[in-house]
């Protein structure tokens, strides 16, 4: 990839941004590639050594929190004519009650995903309580005289200490996974409002 | 280490990069090289918010022929740098008492 295309490209990546935003980074980027070659280097080696674009966009989303690229993609919108604001107000039987079922969707399934979280720290926590009581249980068992019990009882309670570390790493690692998927869901958002709609 | 945390010492090392006479981008992540390895966007980053905060300033100067952004740092980068100077000593004595039992000193 030579210099252009490599500007050329982070552009597009980068359309959904405010103008002004855009420029700065590309004159940056383009002054980091001249610098290289300057040095010696080629313009496919200087390119090279910036990173991939997709690696670049990723970071510099990171400086852009959600609100401000939703704001410049409603911003970015020419401002609706009399005849389009007819039409939403006609059309609002209809799509707002679709949009309240979307965003219904979306909330359920992040409730539905955090439930199966919480079911599964719950389930860790009852063989926690189960092995602890059947200890503490047997125990008294075997004090009272009901040695076989005592004994059935202790072990079983050892069972269940040892499925509750399974059931700890396996409930850290839905969480975490959760937490990851959120992230990532959200990161898939920005990059879409990052991007302006090629056709136009 | 602390993502804050990282951000403030990274914000340092440019303003150290720039504090003996005025640097440009490419070089500054030169220098910074041997020590932290610094990304192009890190840095405009970095470059940006120490700009927004009044401690360093830019000029654009022509250069072989085409444009270059130079960085300068002012007072209140100045101040920053001898103020960290002066947190990290505290620091590192208790980096010191910290690390006093562990035998072998890094």
């Amino acid at each position: 990839m030579n210099k252009n295309e490599f500007l050329t490209g982070l552009r597009d990546a980068l359309s959904g941004l405010p103008q002004e935003s855009i420029d700065d980074r590309i004159a940056f980027y383009a002054e980091m590639i001249d610098d290289r070659t300057e040095e010696g280097l080629s313009e496919a080696e200087a390119v090279k050594s910036l990173g991939s674009i997709e690696t670049i966009t990723l970071q510099i989303l990171d400086d852009f929190p959600l609100a401000t690229l939703v704001r410049e993609k409603v911003a970015g919108k020419k401002k609706p004519g009399g005849g389009t604001v007819f039409l939403l107000c006609l059309g609002a039987p209809l799509w707002l009650p679709l949009l309240i079922a979307a965003a219904a969707v979306v909330i359920s399934l992040y409730i539905s995903l955090w439930s199966i979280v919480i079911s599964l720290w719950a389930i860790w926590a009852t063989f926690v309580g189960t092995a602890f009581g059947g200890i503490v249980g047997g125990g008294v068992m075997l004090f009272l005289g009901h040695v076989p019990t005592g004994i059935a009882v202790i072990g079983a309670a050892l069972v269940c200490a040892g499925v509750s570390v399974f059931a700890f790493f396996g409930s850290r690692a839905a969480t975490r996974g959760t937490v990851g998927l959120f992230k990532h869901a959200v990161g898939a958002v920005k990059k879409r409002l990052m991007q302006k709609e090629v056709a136009k | 280490m602390d993502i804050q945390l990282k951000r403030g010492l990274l914000d340092v090392c440019v303003l150290a990069a720039i504090s003996g006479e005025d640097s440009y981008g490419y070089q500054i992540i030169k220098d910074m090289k041997p020590y932290i390895e610094l990304s192009e966007s890190t840095l405009y980053t970095i470059l940006k918010r120490l700009e927004g905060a009044n401690m360093l300033t830019v000029r654009t100067a022509e250069h072989g022929g085409r444009l270059r952004k130079y960085y300068r740092i002012t007072e209140d980068g100045q101040r920053r740098l001898a103020d960290f100077k002066e947190e990290w000593k505290e620091i590192m004595a208790i980096y010191r008492f910290v690390t006093r039992g562990d035998g072998s000193h890094e």
